[in-house]
């Protein structure tokens, strides 16, 4: 019902991916990010103070000091409130719809949730990102106008990036519901 | 970021992508292969789940395959009445609703005949298929049947139960507000596009259901959401038969103060022309339209325009509140006075200020060297222009503190004409500025189209007004003579021209930017929708983006128990859809035509009325 397994992201770096089935049409992916690392966390606060006390020996003011803790205090709390993604989370659930979740570091979640009649199809997109070409799942989505047309596209993962096999996985069981859904529902 | 991140234009590489994936895509087993298995979707209200037994009410909506229960009716009943019942709701309501199946909630030991009666009701009320929902004593999961009468054997469905707050589904609106089509008959509905906004309308719909008491000694006894009893309704009611004729009042009067404003005297040339410039003046005109809406006796036809009225009435009492704020920190400690008596000495610091820089000018400002005769002659005339506003202000000024007085008792009137009042003030008092700056623009202009056009003079050609185009054209000698002349004339005047335009052209935004903010105070106070802002704040369900689900906890066997929540709209989707239009458009110039039009010479404005052309 539940397993766990460490892969990788495109850049090399571990990423824990969560599996749980709780039925035949509904199953839930889960990729935790890696945390906050105490290293970088270091290197910017002291960035951020070295500049500081450079100021400070320049122009002898303290205001300078305290808006340094304040840019320091604001940015550390934007940065996870609003930035740093802890957990992201694909929900599939048979006939009703695909969730997307992704909580941030703070503990804020921001849900989007389609509709499965506005589904047309789950893909592996190939996208020049950087340097390099990598893989990406997006669900793309039915115009509602004209059924056959692909409306928009939209990526999964975003901040979590996995490589190829972890998504092949995803991508073989959203299709298997799909798949069941389409059977269902031509049946009758 | 993704490169191909979702939006329109990806529309191609998704197609492109799509056929590539396809060879990933595992053997979709053939539609006869599998027994076909229906997913039957029954969305229950949380707040029954304690119920005691019974048997469910609420819509079956066959494109989605399921059943929205609405409430519970406990044991006993007459089955007749309970028909009558529902045909009762169905008309008022428009949603037809049924009875769909059992409820049964296990509080004691099982009891044997219970279940058997239960399975007799399914033939006094047949639907199909007929929901069996139990609940045994001291456990979380249900088990949930279907019976269908026709096919005869028992379809094994999967089921999925789903959770709602039916007080949140009641009250929210998902957006972007669709309509559905699924109560209009010979159309085929849609169940894609409004398939859980189908759910919505359904609960929405049925408030009539609702609004019957727990201890009403009706017929039929219900178990479903009801409110916990309108706090101070006395008061509320009294409100609501107050607020009648106090609308009707004011638009009585509003009506007459929006007539007196039409009548002709303001109609004629030199009136009209200062009313359309003073933005006072159309700030007032904009809440007086404001306030009338708010008061107007037609009741709101639907949610958007109601929130609208909402959002206006919070704007202007909040503009009010601040306007008053304003008003008693005025009028305390003789600010007034003091104001007054600090304008006039800024107003000549800034004349002394400008007369410096002209006399500047005038010499060899930053190691230029400018033609002298020109030089002097504008300077001189620029010279004058301030002397005269300085004796203006100086004939004002025993009248200044009067006038702010006067004009500080607007600011009951609310913050946003306070500010607005400020704004022409500012622009009356820097209105020395403005000339100098229309002035050199003007000279600037001038030397710029004559350059060009003796610049086309030289090449032959010639600007054809007909075709509006350029021509080829054969000049004499004496014209060409003429020509060259006057370009070396001017050529050379112009650094010093554009000297002084650039000096002014700078005061002159200077001026802009001030007033551009002050406007931007003001349009931010007015088209805030701070109403809605405040739903989002406390009642965060009212204005929904959609639906989120968490998977409650499962045990093998049983049917899977979803919990749907509210997912709310962003800050950032309710500001912009619940925005409130504004009176001043700013102009659509870029940057790029912004600069064309500074290096022409052409004047800009900052912002432009609405119907304001003549400029």
């Amino acid at each position: 019902m539940e397993e766990r397994r460490s892969i990788s992201d495109i850049y090399g770096g571990r990423l824990a991916l969560q599996r749980r089935s709780y039925s035949p049409s509904c199953r839930e992916f889960c990729l935790g990010c890696p945390r906050l690392s105490l290293r970088s966390l270091t290197a910017a606060t002291c960035a951020v103070w070295l500049v500081a006390y450079g100021l400070f020996a320049l122009c002898q003011n303290s205001m300078v000091l305290s808006t340094a803790i304040f840019i320091t205090l604001l940015g550390l709390l934007g940065y996870l409130h609003f930035v740093k993604i802890d957990q992201e989370t694909l929900l599939i659930i048979g006939s009703l719809g695909i969730q997307m979740t992704s909580s941030y570091a703070s503990g804020k979640e921001s849900t989007t949730f389609i509709e499965m009649g506005k589904v047309k199809d789950v893909v592996i997109n190939e996208a020049i990102y950087m340097q390099k070409v990598i893989y990406y799942l997006c669900i793309l989505l039915k115009d509602p106008v004209e059924p056959q047309r692909v409306s928009q596209v939209v990526p999964v993962f975003q901040s979590a990036k996995p490589r190829l096999d972890c998504l092949i996985e995803v991508y073989r069981s959203c299709q298997e519901i799909l798949a069941h859904q389409a059977v269902t529902s031509t049946s009758p | 970021m993704w490169l191909l991140s979702g939006g329109a234009a990806v529309t191609g590489h998704g197609q492109l992508g799509a056929p590539r994936s396809r060879r990933l895509q595992p053997e979709r087993s053939a539609p006869g292969s599998r027994i076909p298995i229906m997913v039957l979707k029954v969305f229950f209200p949380s707040c029954c789940c304690s119920a005691d037994s019974g048997l469910l009410i609420g819509r079956w909506i066959p494109e989605q395959n399921s059943a929205v229960i609405l409430a519970v009716v406990h044991f006993p009943f007459i089955p007749f009445q309970v028909k009558q019942y529902l045909s009762e709701v169905q008309k008022v309501s428009q949603v037809e609703i049924v009875v769909l199946g059992t409820w049964c909630n296990n509080k004691q030991e099982k009891e044997e005949s219970l279940g058997k009666f239960l399975d007799d009701l399914g033939t006094i009320f047949s639907h199909e298929p007929w929901l069996q929902l139990s609940k045994e004593k001291g456990s979380k999961f249900w088990t949930c049947h279907t019976l269908s009468r026709q096919a005869g054997t028992p379809q094994e469905d999967q089921i999925i139960l789903i959770y709602y707050d039916q007080r949140k589904a009641m009250l929210s609106q998902l957006h972007p507000p669709e309509m559905s089509l699924d109560n209009q008959p010979g159309v085929i509905p849609a169940p894609d596009a409004s398939k859980l906004a189908a759910v919505f309308d359904t609960v929405a719909r049925s408030e009539v259901l609702f609004l019957t008491d727990r201890y009403d000694d009706g017929p039929l006894k219900l178990s479903h959401w009801q409110s916990e009893g309108v706090e101070a309704s006395i008061i509320v009611e009294l409100a609501k038969q107050a607020s009648v004729p106090v609308c009707m009042l004011l638009t009585l009067l509003l009506s007459l103060v929006s007539g007196l404003c039409r009548s002709r005297i303001f109609k004629f040339w030199p009136l009209s022309f200062i009313w359309s410039k003073l933005s006072t003046c159309e700030q007032v005109g904009y809440r007086l339209e404001h306030l009338k809406f708010v008061f107007s006796n037609q009741k709101a036809e639907n949610q958007n325009q109601l929130m609208r009225k909402a959002n206006i009435f919070v704007s202007l009492l909040l503009d009010v509140a601040l306007g008053i704020m304003l008003l008693s920190w005025l009028y305390r400690k003789n600010r007034i006075g003091q104001l007054a008596d600090a304008l006039i000495p800024v107003a000549d610091h800034v004349a002394q200020e400008l007369q410096d820089l002209l006399q500047w000018l005038m010499g060899v400002p930053a190691g230029l060297k400018m033609n002298r005769a020109l030089d002097q002659v504008l300077g001189r005339f620029f010279l004058y222009h301030i002397h005269l506003w300085i004796s203006y202000i100086h004939l004002l000024s025993p009248f200044i503190e009067m006038i702010l007085w006067y004009v500080g008792l607007s600011a009951c009137l609310g913050l946003t004409v306070v500010l607005s009042i400020l704004s022409d003030i500012i622009a009356l008092l820097t209105f020395h500025i403005y000339c100098f700056y229309v002035y050199g623009a003007r000279l600037y202009c001038l030397k710029i189209y004559g350059l060009s056009s003796l610049w086309r003079l030289f090449r032959g050609k010639k600007w054809n007004v007909l075709r509006q185009r350029v021509d080829s054209c054969s000049y004499d000698l004496d014209q060409l003579f003429i020509g060259t002349l006057l370009f070396t004339i001017l050529l050379f005047l112009l650094p010093t021209t554009a000297l002084y335009y650039l000096v002014f052209t700078l005061l002159r935004l200077l001026v802009v930017i001030v007033q551009g903010l002050i406007h931007f105070l003001v349009d931010l106070i007015d088209s805030l929708p701070l109403y809605s802002i405040g739903l989002r704040l406390c009642r965060s369900y009212r204005l929904a983006a959609g639906v989120k689900f968490r998977v409650l906890e499962q045990e093998a066997g049983r049917p899977l128990r979803l919990l749907m929540q509210i997912n709310p709209l962003s800050y950032g989707s309710v500001v912009q859809t619940y925005r409130l239009p504004t009176y001043s458009c700013y102009p659509k110039d870029s940057w790029g035509s912004l600069c064309k039009k500074l290096f022409f010479g052409e004047l800009i404005y900052p912002w432009k009325q609405k119907g304001d052309k003549q400029d």
